[in-house]
């Protein structure tokens, strides 16, 4: 008992979530809307490929009878050798039709899934840009990713081959049925009875060995993530000795994953002798039931063959359809989590009769405004304040206290609960995004840097600028000597998150990015990071040319920004409770004298 | 085969579960041809021949036999899968176990994508090989040999003329896999690449969103999309090539067959049940000439995974106790370095050279310098992360390679630059060093680095999940939890590697007033950037390129017009101008 529960805590030493793909109850809605994505395919690709697939079926149904009915009875027992040799050559004309539909089958029905999936994953993409910063803040980008990513590429095989196959198994399981029927109608039905067996092994055992391997993923990611995670890691591990009790927990997820491999791969091991059994079982039924009525003469041996041929044809239909089913299931919960994100409105919404935000000379008014993230917390409460054009504005307060909000306001990544928002004494709501968000950057405390040359990342904002422009802005920022140092100069390839570069470079490189935009409003979310006090100096001095000629809104850390300042306002909880320069706060001794006075008393202290 | 052979010890102790495997896959293949000659001896002896008495005997007969076919089919399966998961639960654990004791040298130049993929995808290939692989090229063997012996014992003749095709089946296959692998390669690189793109865009969304550039990132992504899609289709046409190809040579057997099969039967050289059964047969012989190509592939896949994974096993252990290593229970906290010299690599030039210092338990020692100046390196040789190439470091006396080093580290916190946190609650990443912490241990640890009060704020508290399921802390917080866990193994020496970089001033001075309380009697030594993280220091070390070109306390080293002074100019000269004439 002890041991279990020590083992328990082993187990629960790291958690790791899984998000991953679970089946869902059909829904013919939302399957309806899901294929409403072949719809631009209707008129060629689609009807193309079914024609094909058409040819392939009636080739497979047409065979059995040639061969068994015809050739053996008709040709060989009746010595026909002319008849052989028609037959020989329909059969030879049949199988060439086969080829060639073959052929155009494969390449269209892979053109159509693939188009469908392309055409699914561009919207969805598309969409989750225009969504706002609400949406990206409840989200993790992994579980964003997996949307776009993997949800919708596992509708591939649906789309590709499912949905076709689907119609090509109806119609052979017909087919095949119709035929036998009116050959035997006795032997026929006596044959059927393995149909019930099949169909629920192809359903039912295999849903239940799917949903082993379902376990077995889940497992394998928790694995896996634990891998990720322990490697990443790996320097904590060794600092805190914990290499045994690491070993310990992997040993666990290991056996969990283990047994249950274990458990699928046992299941998943009857499901092929449990279908030829069954198979056996109709053969055996053939054999004993056909044997005698060719006995008394009802049947003759070419159906009995025939009869064996399509015996062995049926499996096949049947195996694929439980597999559709299944395919179908899957497509459920994907692309009820595709729809979910389709459906999901922007929270900032252009409205139609928005009008394009001319050349603004960057005055900044905030009416009334409150807003809050969500219900219970207000993060803004009716703030008003006047942001002169030309400005630099110094927000400074505690973590919390809505600095980070006012400036998410003026780029308009959320609207305001109540009051408005102006720039220029336009109403944000008035004006159209991208007009509003070309004249207004950003410096986020952490710069992302996306992979690409230096000189792509410092044009993001711009992409016409040219190279003397880049050069030229980069020189501005102090930033040109250490990108003449890289291998490549300008044109040196950076990985996602800029791993060559130091934070302190990396925050050049995004000041760079905003000089060359040229923006009217600046807004700079300054970060305490590590960076030395060389590239401390550099970035200071960046900092200046900046934010000449326009107005600027700082988050401010850093007391020579704030002290620089036109104006600062210091917030509490949502409130405004001081503004001025620093030299009138100073003469107010209130909360921002207190803020810089804590600061200097920790730095003289001692 | 050299590969097979190391690995050996991995799946070799479960030979067991091969060898049930293999000998049912006999069984298996054997009764598989048993089908078409039952049909045979139905058509020709009991239909054509009239010995309708055989009938239930055939019948019945033939249910046993698939009933053992079933069960032979299942053992082989199973066993088989067995003998793959089980040596692949025992090759992980000695991969993880192998990964947690290699040295940060080791870590410096790999990247975890390239680890994550030996340890995923390397080891699936390897574990498949082992499952399905060897036991497939058997099957190969069998089936083609029986088919062919049974066939040859119907016809010579008919045999030959029949497999007429093989040969020209066979190039086709091999051509198939020559062009569809690289093409597979090249949808999966796309697929990657696409993954990046999509990734990227969503991290970097507030960046793209506040440059209004979703336009221009929408346009990137079709490029990639359509890059994925025609990889695609390229690939199916592959398929649509060769594919039909395969199947038609595979008819043209069968319309050979008939013919000169029909032939046969009219001349009576033939019966034409054996010709019903040569139908099946010819099928048996095409199929595994289609997978030939696969199993090759696989075959070569798995070498290579087996290689990659050799390499993480077969990698050095360069850190490793001394068979005399003592174990140092509790130390004192006194370290001192002579003549230390020390690179990381022999291409490197080195990241310190002759460094000479000593620290008294009980003192705190600064370290400052630029990036790069070898802060970092220095404290990494205290807990044996690294190796000096010259000199000594000493705790206690005593060199570090005469300790464990388990017990070694034990003795020294570390709170590392970037503060890595695990998946788990806030509780267990706090007591990580030491998982039988009390509550009331954890909570201490909490409050002495600034965490508790906002921890408590947090909807669970210290059950609060971080990592990828967890909360998002901002990395003042992630700090000062990482400071928590160094405080919670109760260290004799405290190493802080800037470790209040993204704390607000205010924070760091209340972290530095309860490090004063925490370690009294032991040392501390703190990196930092800023003047005012180490101005207390009993002793700073100015670091420039690997050498140390001050030391002393404060307020000496503000008088010597070096490079501390310097810094200590560029850091104040802001502070003395804000608070101007208002100070006081």
């Amino acid at each position: 008992m002890k041991k279990k529960i020590e083992n328990k805590k082993v187990l629960s030493r790291f958690q790791y979530s899984s998000d991953d793909v679970i089946e869902k109850p059909f829904n013919w809605k939302q399957m309806l809307r899901l294929f409403s994505y072949m719809k631009p395919y209707r008129k060629d690709l689609l009807p193309f490929s079914i024609m094909m697939v058409l040819l392939n079926t009636g080739v497979k149904l047409l065979i059995p009878i040639l061969i068994g009915v015809y050739t053996l009875d008709k040709a060989l027992i009746e010595k026909d050798g002319k008849l052989l040799t028609i037959l020989v050559v329909l059969i030879t004309i049949l199988y060439l039709i086969n080829f060639v539909a073959n052929f155009f089958r494969i390449k269209w029905m892979n053109m159509l899934g693939q188009s469908v999936i392309y055409d699914l994953r561009k919207h969805l993409f598309t969409h989750v840009q225009t969504l706002s910063h609400r949406f990206f803040d409840q989200r993790s980008a992994g579980s964003i990713l997996v949307r776009i990513m993997n949800d919708i590429n596992s509708l591939q095989e649906l789309f590709t081959n499912g949905v076709i196959n689907l119609l090509m198994d109806m119609i052979l399981l017909v087919g095949i049925f119709i035929i036998l029927f009116s050959l035997s109608p006795q032997l026929t039905l006596a044959i059927m009875i393995i149909l019930p067996i099949m169909f629920f092994i192809s359903t039912s055992l295999r849903r239940n060995i799917r949903r082993s391997w379902q376990v077995v993923r889940l497992k394998q990611s928790k694995l896996n993530s634990h891998l990720n995670e322990s490697i990443q890691g790996i320097r904590i591990t060794q600092s805190f000795t914990q290499e045994k009790e690491n070993m310990t927990f992997f040993d666990g997820v290991n056996t969990e994953n283990f047994e249950s491999w274990r458990v699928a791969s046992q299941k998943n091991a009857m499901f092929r002798p449990l279908v030829e059994i069954t198979n056996a079982l109709g053969t055996a039924v053939l054999i004993w039931y056909g044997a005698s009525l060719i006995q008394n003469e009802t049947i003759t041996i070419g159906y009995f063959v025939s009869f064996a041929f399509y015996l062995g044809m049926f499996w096949e239909p049947i195996s694929r359809l439980g597999m559709v089913y299944n395919q179908l299931l899957i497509g459920m919960a994907s692309s009820e989590r595709i729809f979910e994100f389709l459906d999901e409105k922007p929270n900032v919404d252009e409205k139609k009769d928005a009008i394009q935000l001319d050349n603004i000379i960057g005055k900044i008014n905030f009416e009334d405004v409150e807003f809050s993230y969500d219900e219970r917390r207000p993060a803004l409460r009716k703030i008003n304040l006047e942001m002169q054009a030309g400005q630099t504005v110094a927000l400074v307060g505690h973590t919390g206290s809505g600095k980070t909000t006012i400036a998410n306001l003026i780029s308009r990544f959320y609207d305001p609960t109540a009051g408005k928002v102006k720039i220029d004494d336009k109403d944000l709501r008035e004006v159209t995004l991208a007009s509003l968000r070309n004249q207004i950057s950003v410096v986020l405390q952490d710069t992302f840097i996306f992979s690409g040359t230096i000189s792509d990342n410092i044009r993001f904002g711009r992409p016409d600028g040219s190279i003397e422009e880049v050069m030229e802005a980069a020189k501005a920022v102090g930033a040109h000597a250490f990108i003449e140092n890289l291998p490549n100069g300008y044109e040196t390839e950076v990985e996602e998150r800029g791993n060559i570069l130091s934070v302190g470079e990396r925050q050049l490189l995004s000041f760079a990015r905003a000089l060359l935009a040229d923006p009217r409003i600046l807004i700079l979310d300054e970060a305490t990071a590590s960076i030395d006090t060389e590239t401390e100096v550099k970035i200071q001095k960046a900092l200046k040319a900046l934010l000449k000629g326009r107005t600027a809104i700082i988050i401010a850390h850093r007391l020579s920004t704030i002290r620089d300042a036109d104006h600062i306002f210091v917030l509490d909880h949502g409130n405004i409770i001081e503004q001025g320069n620093h030299d009138e706060l100073m003469d107010l001794q209130g909360e921002y004298y207190q803020l810089v006075k804590a600061q200097f008393n920790m730095l003289s202290a001692g | 085969m050299e590969v097979f052979r190391k690995l050996k010890m991995y799946y070799w102790p479960y030979k067991g579960y091969f060898f049930w495997s293999i000998g049912f896959l006999l069984i298996v293949t054997a009764v598989t041809v048993v089908y078409p000659m039952i049909l045979q001896i139905t058509i020709d002896e009991v239909v054509i021949g009239g010995k309708y008495e055989w009938i239930p005997y055939l019948a019945l007969g033939f249910i046993g036999i698939m009933i053992v076919k079933g069960v032979a089919t299942f053992i082989h399966q199973y066993t088989g899968d067995l003998f793959g998961i089980t040596s692949v639960y025992k090759l992980r654990n000695a991969l993880y176990h192998k990964l947690q004791f290699l040295p940060f040298r080791y870590y410096d130049n790999a990247k975890t994508g390239d680890l994550m993929s030996r340890l995923t995808a390397d080891v699936e290939g390897f574990r498949f090989f082992l499952s399905i692989g060897f036991s497939e090229l058997i099957r190969f063997i069998l089936l083609i040999g029986i088919s062919f012996s049974v066939m040859f014992y119907y016809s010579i003749s008919l045999t030959i003329v029949t497999l007429i095709t093989l040969p020209f089946l066979a190039v086709v296959t091999f051509k198939f896999d020559k062009a569809v692998h690289p093409a597979f390669r090249s949808i999966r690189k796309s697929f990657g690449k696409l993954n990046t793109k999509v990734q990227e865009n969503i991290s970097g969304i507030n960046t793209v969103k506040s440059l209004s550039r979703e336009d221009f990132e929408i346009h990137k992504f079709n490029d990639s999309n359509g890059d994925y899609k025609d990889k695609y289709i390229f690939t199916a046409d592959i398929w649509a090539r060769f594919f039909p190809l395969m199947e038609l040579l595979g008819n043209i057997s069968v319309v050979l067959l008939l013919a000169y099969g029909g032939y046969l039967v009219m001349n009576g050289d033939l019966l034409l049940g054996e010709l019903v059964a040569f139908y099946s047969l010819v099928w048996y012989i095409m199929w595994p000439i289609m997978n030939l190509g696969f199993i090759v592939n696989l075959f070569s896949q798995s070498k290579a995974s087996g290689e990659r994974l050799l390499e993480i096993l077969d990698a050095e252990n360069e850190i490793e106790d001394k068979p005399s290593a003592m174990s140092a229970e509790r130390l004192q906290g006194e370290v001192e370095f002579r003549n230390v010299t020390f690179r990381y690599s022999d291409e490197d030039k080195d990241a310190l050279y002759n460094i000479n210092f000593y620290a008294h338990p009980g003192k705190v020692i600064g370290l400052i310098g630029s990036t790069g100046s070898g802060k970092t390196s220095l404290t990494q040789l205290m807990t044996r992360f690294y190796e000096p190439v010259d000199g000594e470091v000493k705790m206690d006396g005593i060199n570090v390679e005469e300790y464990s080093l388990h017990s070694l580290r034990r003795n020294i916190g570390f709170v590392l630059q970037e503060s890595f946190l695990f998946s788990s609650s806030i509780k267990a990443n706090i007591s990580y060093g030491k998982p039988n912490a009390t509550m009331e241990e954890i909570i201490d640890a909490a409050k002495r680095a600034q965490a508790h009060d906002f921890i408590m704020e947090l909807p669970d508290g210290y059950d609060t999940m971080l990592g990828e399921r967890g909360m998002g802390l901002s990395g003042g917080q992630k700090q000062r939890i990482a400071i928590a866990r160094a405080f919670c193994i109760n260290p004799s020496i405290l190493i802080l590697d800037d470790a209040t970089s993204a704390v607000d001033m205010e924070t760091e001075f209340q972290i530095q007033k309860s490090l004063k309380e925490v370690m009294e009697g032991r040392t501390t030594f703190i990196i930092a950037h800023r003047i005012s993280s180490l101005k207390h220091a009993d002793e700073i070390l100015v670091l420039e390129n690997g050498h140390i070109v001050e030391r002393g306390i404060h307020e000496n080293l503000l008088k010597q017009n070096g490079p501390y002074q310097r810094i200590y100019d560029i850091q104040y000269r802001d502070i003395g101008r804000v608070i101007g004439s208002h100070a006081g």
